[in-house]
């Protein structure tokens, strides 16, 4: 029981992470910009939620406002990068698959950098700590599981609503997705398409740098170079998975970090299991099996996914 | 709001506008009055779209002004161009498939954004308003692509309508329609010529005679003629326009009794978009024979030649070739049979666009012994054939070097045929294969083609042009919703005819 | 080729290595270190006697076999940033043939563990190009999550089934190579072994496989334009799923070489990024065999002065990650520009207005 109430509360916990990059991740994509450079854009992230709270307070207790500035700058850093991206592939109008691995790079081996320099080492922080709310987390199995959380996890949550009627309801969000599926429709009535592709990789990237001080802050509390571990890639395959929809992407990460939490989860509960390298290849292997089942529906999605627009190129 | 309560007259004065490699406009001046409806003709490439791009604000002219109703206006944005009161339907629809009608047009009206918040009530308001004015019927909570191409055309007058449109510019409109729909479209203008103003751009010559006031014709971005429409035969306008009299190459041999050559029975084949494009086709094409396929695109005419060709897998029937049975083989398979094709995308299909001319000169035939040997390319051999075929097919370029892709689509045409053409092909499967060349390099192609039929070879050509229809066909055969509508010999068919027949009519009716 | 256009080339890609200096003396900068020195250290110390030289060299073998072959995948339509995880499986096939065979003659183990390698590497490339081909899944995610698969699968082998029983220490690593199993090193003293042969056979190799011979062409055609290669009757699945698997079969023999010639037994993160760099290199190198061996040694150099970096300044070596990301971001912006027409002609009228006529034929 134990074991099942854990790695449920921790799933709705950690799902933040995946579920505020991925949601980012689709609002690239509705625009038509594919950004694989998501992983290192939360590596930044990652990094400055560490960074801010380590070198104000050190490794002690640090107060709220601390960890919230940290993650402001997190998410600072991602839309600086967000746009950096767009610099890249929207300016110059590179091809957005292998400019997508060098941002990731870029912005792994930058959040390495600096790590080394000003951290050093392996620190652990305390990051924001989980708060009970009262009466609620009483209920029985389910109190624990969704009423013992801290204040951020249900700021992201909202974040899923939010998203929706921002993509399918705000003049923006109407913007936004005529510009990823036809953007020389978009251009013919006047809206500027380059300027809303960078909206949307700022919003985009600012979500990821989030994302990435989600995980230092409240989940891992500390920071190695490594740390996202491949989340940025699975946020972008998550996107593929709820086919450019809020709800299903939100499933999406909710079933993705249950694969990951129960992992981590048998090896604690399960000690003497030997073969724990195999669990952790679970979700990269769901990650595969579910690209390989969900094939693409022309109809829903971004179109005009992955192209650079040009007005004066003619079709 | 709107800066002009009625356009008056719409101006402009000496625009140019350069590309690189190009001169677009080249000082061109016009005018349109009020209630006019102004015709701009040209061929492919003769720089009316850009023309209209300027006037609405997509491009901006690298000289030249802009007046209505006597006033500089500066049209830096689409949006400065409605706001004078100027819309455009462009002839590749300007609408989001993946979007309703309703949000499609919400998406220009601005008054509709509150806030946060788009007011999608206000449009539809307004759309049912529209409609009603000018008896233009649409649904609007339907997604675009789940509408016909005319559905969608309505859609599209509707949105330029409700974004305030006084001054309409619509380019090539009936491109993708049937001869009746035409007919529906330009009574249609006729009667809104009655508040509105509109250039009109086509190549369709009777068309712009029985719709428009005036004409401006346009060749290689400067204006060559202007005048009034009624003073003017449309063979007077073809030859203004091309700038010579149009010599026709026109099929008036005797129709040959060959051997059946391909023959099609009840071919069932699906769409992208999963439904039957093809549905119990039936077509006999013989030896030394053309066979023109008319029908307004769409309704089945690429799905028949990439079965044919093995592009696309069919769901029941044959296709035999002299006899043995070439469906649902691979693309391979078929090419080895003898077949050749030219396809409709002659840019992004028929060439590999970023390889040299030469390298796609052996596109097929890189495994056969003639340009290879033991898997290793004969590079001379190439060379070699690839300069002799330049010569012959007078592909003008650099050189065999250059990237295909790089060429005028008239030479990449070319190249596509000279490819076919030395490979000596059985059977020649030809789709819309003068569609945006200019008249000297059609006119090379329809002589080929018809010096192809007297060697002996069967030719399917599928075309949306009646006239190449007519004048290449020993038969012709009319495609509608994926089936025979009609086959007809060429003292037969008259534009008339295939009009109802591509229409849908059916003659035992 | 007209003037200016050469002039506007240069002055291109002159921009955009001052551009990458300048953002990676900005980083230097952040983290307290002295960009000049940094510079020099970079530059200098590869040249600075044979074994350091040698140093370079055995960087740049296993980034130069990954990279042509990474050239081939690109060329046919496919990125393969899973060479990393490619490499690992074929680390782990040529170690099990390495460490079981010492008692065949030499000439014919350190071929079978080549072998070994490269059918590892190109089974493991054969599922990403696979999946492409049949399910039109994205190869950037499928190349990417199988190298998490691979890396923890390398991690449990070397963990369970090839662990040295006789390693004290705790640290998961398999036996030694057997000796008959080693490239053997070319000069007294210096780490250069033979497989540098194995990497010039290979730049031969692929250079004829991709342009003198018609499976290269094919592949080529079907990378340029699928679609077009298709209706040329190309089969182009097969050649994709083909490129993938040379792909995949170059970074496994990347593998078994660096096994056999550096480290001598599978040890843990010993494909030290290699299949990423390898992706940068291909790209710098233009996906062209012949332009990849200077790439791949210009990256030997950076990669190696990760070690300098670390022993003689401040800076963390992490920092040649972050630059080699700068190199990708700013050489496909690089392309962009250099191939824009447009902008080609702002150059012209700005600097060089009235000096040459325009081209204004429609026709070249």
């Amino acid at each position: 029981m134990d074991f099942v109430v854990n790695t449920l509360t921790l799933t709705v916990r950690f799902a933040v992470t995946l579920m505020i990059a991925s949601m980012g991740e689709m609002f690239n994509q509705k625009a038509g910009i594919f950004n694989l450079g998501c992983e290192g854009i939360m590596s930044v992230g990652a990094f400055l939620g560490m960074l801010i709270p380590f070198t104000i307070i050190g490794p002690g207790t640090a107060p709220g406002y601390v960890n919230i500035l940290g993650l402001v700058a997190g998410t600072v850093a991602g839309c600086l990068l967000g746009l950096l991206f767009g610099v890249i592939v929207i300016t110059f109008r590179a091809p957005q698959g292998i400019a997508g691995i060098g941002m990731q790079m870029f912005g792994v081996g930058l959040a390495g950098t600096f790590f080394r320099s000003y951290i050093g080492g392996t620190q652990s922080i305390t990051g924001i700590s989980s708060f009970e709310i009262p009466l609620l987390s009483k209920i029985p199995v389910l109190g624990k599981i969704l009423f013992t959380h801290n204040p951020l996890v249900y700021f992201a949550y909202l974040l899923v609503p939010v998203a929706w009627y921002v993509i399918f309801k705000t003049p923006w969000g109407l913007k936004v997705r005529a510009v990823g599926t036809h953007p020389r429709a978009a251009d013919s009535l006047g809206i500027n398409v380059t300027r809303i592709r960078f909206q949307s990789l700022a919003v985009g990237g600012a979500m990821a740098g989030f994302a990435g001080a989600f995980l230092t802050l409240c989940q891992a509390k500390m920071f190695n170079a490594d740390i996202i571990n491949g989340r940025g890639f699975i946020a972008v395959a998550l996107v593929y998975f709820g086919q450019w929809h809020p709800i299903k992407i939100f499933l999406g990460a909710l079933l993705f970090t249950f694969a990951q939490t129960l992992q981590t989860q048998i090896q604690i509960f399960v000690p003497q299991f030997q073969y724990y390298e195999f669990l952790t290849m679970l979700p990269y292997i769901l990650v595969i099996v579910v690209l390989a089942f969900n094939r693409k529906s022309n109809r829903l999605g971004p179109t005009a996914l992955g192209r650079p627009f040009n007005r004066e190129m003619r079709v | 709001m709107a800066r002009f309560d009625k356009i008056t007259e719409l101006r402009v004065e000496h625009i140019t506008k350069r590309f690189p490699g190009v001169l677009a406009s080249d000082d061109i001046s016009l005018t349109v009055g009020e209630h006019q409806i102004l015709a701009l003709v040209g061929e492919n490439g003769a720089g009316k779209t850009t023309l209209m791009n300027m006037i609405m604000g997509l491009y901006q002219p690298d000289e030249g002004k802009i007046f209505i109703n006597g006033q500089e206006v500066q049209l830096k944005t689409p949006n400065d161009a409605f706001d004078c009161g100027i819309g455009m339907v462009h002839q590749h629809y300007m609408l989001v498939p993946n979007m309703t009608v309703l949000e499609n047009i919400a998406l220009g009206m601005k008054s509709s954004w509150k806030g946060i918040k788009v007011d999608l009530q206000s449009v539809r308001d307004k759309i049912v308003e529209i409609s009603e004015k000018y008896g233009l019927k649409v649904d609007p909570d339907a997604y675009i692509w789940q509408l016909a191409v005319g559905e969608q055309q309505r859609v599209e007058l509707v949105k330029t309508l409700c974004l305030g449109a006084k001054f309409l510019i619509l380019d090539e409109p009936t491109s993708a329609l049937t001869p009746q729909e035409t007919d529906e479209l330009i009574a249609l203008l006729k009667n809104m010529s009655s508040e509105l103003s509109i250039i009109f751009i086509s190549h369709k010559l009777n068309e712009v005679k029985a719709l428009s006031d005036k004409v401006s014709i346009l060749r290689h971005g400067k204006v060559v003629f202007e005048g009034s429409t009624a003073d003017y035969t449309p063979k007077q306008i073809a030859a203004l326009m091309t700038g010579h009299e149009v010599e026709v190459n026109a099929n008036t041999d005797a129709p040959p009794q060959g051997d059946p050559a391909l023959v099609i029975k009840d071919l069932c084949v699906r769409s992208d978009r999963g439904f039957l494009a093809l549905d119990n086709f039936n077509l006999t094409v013989r030896s030394g024979e053309i066979v023109g396929l008319a029908g307004v695109s769409g309704n089945g005419q690429r799905e028949l030649a990439e079965a044919i060709n093995g592009i696309r897998k069919s769901e029941s029937g044959s296709i035999e070739l002299f006899g043995s049975s070439i469906r649902n083989l691979t693309p391979g398979q078929i090419i080895a049979t003898g077949m050749g094709y030219i396809p409709e995308e002659r840019n992004t299909e028929g060439i590999v666009p970023s390889m040299s001319i030469k390298e796609n000169i052996i596109l097929k035939d890189s495994e056969t012994g003639t340009f290879s040997k033991n898997h290793l390319l004969k590079h001379k051999v190439i060379e070699s054939t690839s300069q002799r075929l330049r010569e012959e097919f007078d592909i003008r370029c650099p050189g065999v070097n250059t990237a295909a892709g790089s060429l005028s689509g008239g030479n990449i045409q070319k190249v596509i045929l000279a490819r076919e053409i030395a490979r000596k092909p059985k059977f020649l499967v030809c789709v819309y294969p003068i569609r945006g060349l200019d008249m000297g390099a059609a006119e090379f192609i329809h002589k080929e083609l018809l010096k192809l039929r007297k060697s002996g070879v069967g030719i399917l050509l599928i075309s949306e042009e009646l006239e190449e229809i007519m004048n290449l066909s020993d038969r012709i055969a009319v495609i509608f919703k994926g089936q025979t509508q009609a086959v007809l010999e060429r003292g037969q068919a008259t534009t008339e005819r295939l009009g109802m027949l591509m229409a849908g009519v059916r003659e035992d009716e | 080729m007209n003037n200016y256009k050469i002039i506007y080339k240069i002055a291109v890609v002159v921009i955009a290595v001052l551009a990458a200096l300048l953002v990676g003396a900005l980083i230097i900068i952040a983290v307290g270190g002295d960009v000049f020195y940094t510079y020099w250290i970079i530059i200098s110390m590869p040249f600075k006697n044979m074994r350091s030289f040698s140093e370079v060299m055995i960087r740049m073998i296993p980034l130069l076999i990954i990279a042509l072959g990474i050239a081939v995948s690109s060329r046919s339509g496919i990125i393969n940033i899973g060479a990393e995880g490619q490499m690992y499986m074929g680390i782990i096939a040529a170690t099990v043939i390495a460490t079981n065979c010492a008692s065949l003659p030499k000439f014919l183990v350190v071929p079978l563990c080549i072998i070994a390698g490269a059918v590892a590497g190109g089974l493991y490339g054969f599922i990403p190009g696979w999946l492409k081909a049949k399910l039109e899944v994205s190869e950037l995610l499928s190349t990417v999550m199988l190298n998490y698969v691979a890396t923890q699968f390398f991690n449990f082998c070397i963990r369970v089934p090839l662990l040295d029983p006789t390693e004290k220490s705790g640290t998961p690593m398999s036996r030694r190579v057997a000796e008959n199993a080693t490239l053997s090193r070319l000069f007294r003293g210096m780490s250069l072994h033979q497989g540098v042969f194995l990497a010039i056979i290979l730049v031969v190799v692929i250079y004829i496989l991709l342009f003198k011979t018609t499976w290269g062409y094919k592949m080529r055609a079907a990378g340029a334009s699928a679609r077009s290669a298709r209706y040329g009757g190309i089969n182009v699945s097969k050649y994709l799923i083909i490129s993938m698997v040379i792909s995949g079969a170059c970074a496994g023999m990347a593998g078994a070489v660096e096994l056999m010639g550096v480290q001598g037994r599978a040890v843990a993160g010993m494909t030290s990024g290699y299949g990423f760099s390898g992706v940068v290199v291909a790209l710098f190198g233009a996906l062209h065999p012949i332009w990849i061996v200077p790439a791949s040694f210009f990256f030997g150099i950076l990669l190696y002065s990760q070690v300098n970096l670390q022993i003689l300044t401040s800076v963390p070596p992490n920092l040649v990650k972050a630059l080699q990301g700068l190199i990708i971001l700013i050489i496909v912006a690089v392309q962009m520009v250099i191939s824009n027409p447009y902008s080609i002609e702002r150059f012209r009228k700005r600097f060089f207005a009235g000096r040459e006529k325009p081209n204004t034929g429609k026709e070249a």
